[in-house]
């Protein structure tokens, strides 16, 4: 482990803090306003960000705009009790009545002292760079541009294209009544491309996206604007082919990468710290049981470098890690923040995270994936007799506690007698988690990482996370097609 | 709460900056300029298993800014809506300005479509509550839930309870402004049996604090809904017909709604695109909104464009009668903009209403549907397909609740195929509506 440089905090507190007139010891004192008589934890988040979005139709740049978002939010505990409130300033009289109203919670109690600040010890997973900067406005707008034109020239039946070129620089310090001083810098970009194509009175969309934590200029050497553009008409065009789904219970295989979105409902949200301690989790008890095929090993990992579900240190201060959830179909972990973790008698995994300062924090995913297998994916297709390949999807959702999870296919084809042939309309997969899991069977080399478009819901709260696995066979799955 | 929300003032401070603002894009060189802004404060109490588990207060605020420079459009926002903030913002949509190509249909909607009548709608009543007894709600709704015989743990029950102030204004000296509340309980419940753990939830929603269901009748029915699900069984593939409980047919119009949204329509991304005019529904279905009506949860004198909103009619007797649209995509598509800047306001039905029971016998074997996951409708195509639990229905009885199966058809026929609309009509939000008998779907189950 590296530590980060005494500068990553410097530069946080001069963004955050001296504003308001404010620097890193004041905010002993702004904890002193929270920790009153039975308080046992409390918190102080500051964060500013700085949003920025271009939006191509017909051709053009009409849309743009910019948002700066910006505040503390103050965390007051007693046990399993939370007390909460938020300021837009970054003032010390904010921080005083923030204090004071987030530990109202509690009356009376022992009075706990501040520890002494110790800097979190993190390994920095991005550089620190404000990732607007860098490209001109001109270029963004030239980036978007080039996309529109590449679609248009990809396919006659190409009738509208838009797309969007976003990106965010965050800035974030926390400071913890038990000693956490951490700061972080979080880019974030993104670029997308949607297309509608027409032919033979039929109309279809086609999608493709993708970013990570960097600078936007990174975008354009990489030339997305070309792929996604390609990547959207071939997805649009295969649509206007698909033929209706099949309806019923089905052997599915899914590609590689961006399917891994059923790890993440399937597997993911059930093995979150909260759910667990409170018993409301279908994985609740199985620590250290069965709960997937042999073979199978999922992780959640937010040390991947530049990904967009990568933390160099959580939203409490935590450094970020690469935690196992699954091995070789063994339960072997939760992902936890610190107040999970405390009431179960485990260690935080670096998974704390909220939407903004406005939010309270809960355990969430990073980047989670499942590791590769031993199967040529050749084979896995040609193992099927007839069954669905899907290769792009929505999004998904899960009741955690039925386990019940579901996930929407953008992109599928049939497969009949070990052959890929018809594409196929998107169709809602309907499963269970521990179920589907169990029906595993075959485990491609294949793992890939999505290309950076996951946004995560959870209580009203949204978080950018990845999703990545290997080409993947599940012995049965419904598929809500129409042809029963 | 603990800093009390004046309104008034509040109101008079929004209105203050969003005047500054416009004067301030106005010297900045803008043709024309639009502010919204808004200031919400709430309270936010959960408790489970009969101790408080968190106390939020919140206080949002927030200002948009978008200016017209030639043609050019340039947006900018920020939660901090402090004089200085206010100048950044302005700066910043003005400079985006610069950037941005020329669209000949960009600008605010024609001045003389802006609201004059700006009535009091009747949707501001905060409730004078403090933590304490927000707290003994949220215990009173969960213990009732939890004293139900079955139920085996509690996922907690919420309270929210927040007023807010909202203002726009443009540079056509229009400036609506409008105070709103809004106050809900839920209570989420889980039970188990051998076959594994079920949870579901009730809530109660209302601009006015007197209009809620008690605590205790949530947590009850909270708990009714849950052991309901317990024994649940996988339906047979097959094609049959599928009611849509009152709860989740709000989400079918949802969809009929964003198809005829002018932003769909001009993007060809829609699959009603050209089919003002066209027969969608069976004829005794009309479907209009009503956004002037008193203490209603979307009702409002104006739209986002300031304009002044009125009681349209989307669908009128099965006929596909409007669009819906903003002063944007209304020059966009050659047409007129409906006020439907924002959305609609308060959607209700005109049909005749069959009542629950009544639907189930005329289904009478196929799938009542009372919750629906995930994504899985394609706008573009209408296709649909869902994830789905609700109940088996023989002979227009329940017979067993059933749960990890699809429906799946295409709006459009769907549309075509409601054979009723039930009057168990559930007001808790913006879009009102009893349950929807769909003549045929494909059910995908076992």
């Amino acid at each position: 482990m590296t530590t980060p440089s005494p500068a990553l905090l410097d530069t946080a507190a001069e963004i955050l803090l001296r504003p308001g007139g404010l620097d890193i010891d004041a905010l002993d004192v702004g904890l002193g306003h929270v920790l009153t008589p039975g308080i046992d934890y409390a918190d102080l988040y500051f964060q500013r960000s700085w949003h920025e979005s271009w939006v191509l139709e017909d051709g053009e740049v009409k849309e743009a705009g910019y948002n700066i978002d910006g505040g503390v939010g103050v965390r007051a505990m007693a046990g399993e009790k939370t007390g909460f409130a938020y300021s837009n300033q970054i003032t010390a009289d904010a921080l005083a009545e923030t204090g004071r109203t987030a530990s109202g919670i509690v009356r009376s109690g022992r009075r706990m002292a501040v520890a002494p600040r110790v800097a979190s010890q993190s390994a920095p997973r991005y550089a620190d760079i404000d990732p607007l900067a860098g490209l001109k406005a001109e270029d963004k707008i030239a980036l978007l541009k080039q996309a529109d034109r590449i679609a248009r020239a990809a396919d006659p039946s190409v009738v509208q294209v838009s797309a969007s070129l976003t990106g965010e620089y965050e800035v974030m310090l926390v400071r913890a009544s038990d000693g956490t001083l951490a700061a972080d810098i979080r880019p974030l970009v993104r670029f997308n491309v949607s297309v509608i194509a027409a032919k033979g009175g039929r109309r279809e969309r086609g999608s493709a996206g993708g970013g990570g934590r960097y600078a936007m200029a990174r975008l354009r050497d990489e030339n997305v604007a070309e792929r996604f553009a390609k990547e959207a008409v071939r997805q649009a065009l295969v649509n206007l082919e698909a033929v209706d789904a099949p309806a019923g219970q089905l052997p599915v295989v899914l590609g590689p990468g961006w399917p891994g979105i059923l790890l993440h409902e399937a597997v993911g949200h059930g093995l979150e710290g909260d759910f667990n301690r409170k018993g409301s989790s279908a994985f609740a008890d199985r620590m250290g049981q069965r709960v997937a095929a042999p073979g199978v090993t999922v992780v959640d990992d937010a040390t991947l470098a530049d990904r967009r579900g990568s933390m160099s240190v959580d939203d409490e201060g935590t450094p970020g890690q690469y935690t196992p959830l699954i091995e070789d179909g063994i339960l072997t972990g939760y992902m936890q923040d610190k107040l999970n973790a405390r009431l179960m008698g485990m260690q935080p995994t670096g998974n704390a995270r909220r939407e903004s300062f406005a939010h309270l924090p809960m355990p969430r995913m990073t980047n989670t994936y499942m590791l590769a297998g031993q199967d040529d994916p050749a084979d896995i297709i040609g193992s099927v007799r007839r069954g669905l390949y899907a290769v792009s999807f929505g999004g998904g959702q899960v009741d955690i506690t039925s386990g019940k999870f579901v996930f929407s296919a953008s992109e599928a084809y049939l497969i009949e007698d070990g052959r890929i042939t018809a594409p196929v309309k998107g169709a809602t997969l309907i499963g269970n988690g521990p179920e589907a899991m169990g029906r595993v069977s075959m485990i491609g080399h294949d793992l890939e990482l999505d290309t950076g478009i996951g946004v995560c819901g959870k209580e009203g709260q949204g978080v950018p996370v990845g999703v990545g696995q290997p080409t993947l066979k599940l012995d049965e799955l419904t598929v809500g097609g129409t042809q029963s | 709460m603990s800093k009390a929300f004046d309104a008034t003032v509040q109101q008079t401070l929004l209105e203050t900056r969003a005047e500054q603002a416009l004067a301030l894009a106005r010297r900045l060189g803008a043709d024309a300029c639009e502010v919204g802004a808004s200031v919400d404060q709430g309270i936010g109490i959960s408790v489970r298993e009969g101790e408080v588990e968190t106390v939020e207060l919140s206080r949002d605020q927030g200002i948009a800014v978008t200016v017209y420079l030639d043609g050019h459009k340039g947006s900018a926002s920020s939660t901090d809506a402090s004089e200085a903030s206010i100048r950044e913002v302005v700066e910043k949509a003005t400079a985006i300005a610069l950037y941005t190509g020329k669209d000949p249909a960009a600008g605010l909607a024609d001045a003389e479509l802006m609201a004059s009548e700006l009535p009091d709608l009747e949707v501001h009543h905060p409730w004078e509550l403090s933590t304490e007894e927000a707290i003994e709600l949220a215990l009173a709704c969960e213990a009732a839930g939890r004293g139900e015989a079955g139920i085996r743990q509690s996922e907690g029950a919420s309270l929210s309870s927040g007023e807010g102030v909202r203002v726009y204004a443009n540079s056509h000296g229009f400036l609506g402004s409008q105070r709103g509340s809004r106050h809900s309980l839920s209570c989420m419940l889980i039970a188990g049996d051998d076959k594994g753990m079920q949870r579901d939830y009730d809530y109660t929603s209302a601009r006015n604090p007197r209009d809620l269901l008690s605590a205790e009748e949530v947590g009850r029915r909270a708990a009714r809904r849950t052991l309901q699900r317990l024994g649940a069984q996988r339906p047979a593939t097959g094609r049959l017909p599928v009611m849509f409980d009152a709860t989740v047919a709000s989400g079918l119009i949802g969809h009929l709604m964003s198809a005829i949204a002018g932003g769909s329509l001009y993007r060809q991304a829609s699959f009603l695109c050209d089919r003002l005019g066209d027969t969608l529904f069976p004829e005794w279905f009309t479907l209009g909104e009503r956004p002037m009506e008193q203490g209603a949860m979307a009702s409002s004198p104006f739209d986002n464009d300031g304009v002044q909103t009125r009681d349209n009619v989307f669908v009128e007797r099965g006929r596909l009668a409007s669009y819906m649209l903003s002063a944007y995509s209304a020059r966009r598509l050659g047409m007129q903009t409906t006020a439907n800047a924002g959305g609609a306001r308060n959607l209700r039905i005109t049909a005749p209403l069959a009542s629950h029971k009544e639907l189930l016998s005329r289904m009478g074997r196929g799938v009542l549907v009372t919750e629906l996951m995930g994504q899985g409708v394609n706008g573009v195509t209408g296709d649909y397909s869902r994830g789905a639990a609700g109940f088996w229905v023989e002979n227009g009885e329940i017979q067993h609740p059933v749960e990890e199966f699809t429906v799946a058809s295409n709006l459009e026929a769907m549309f075509r195929g409601l054979i009723g609309v039930g009057s168990d009509v559930d007001t808790r939000g913006s879009i009102h509506t009893g349950s929807w008998l769909i003549d045929d779907m494909t059910v995908a189950g076992s």
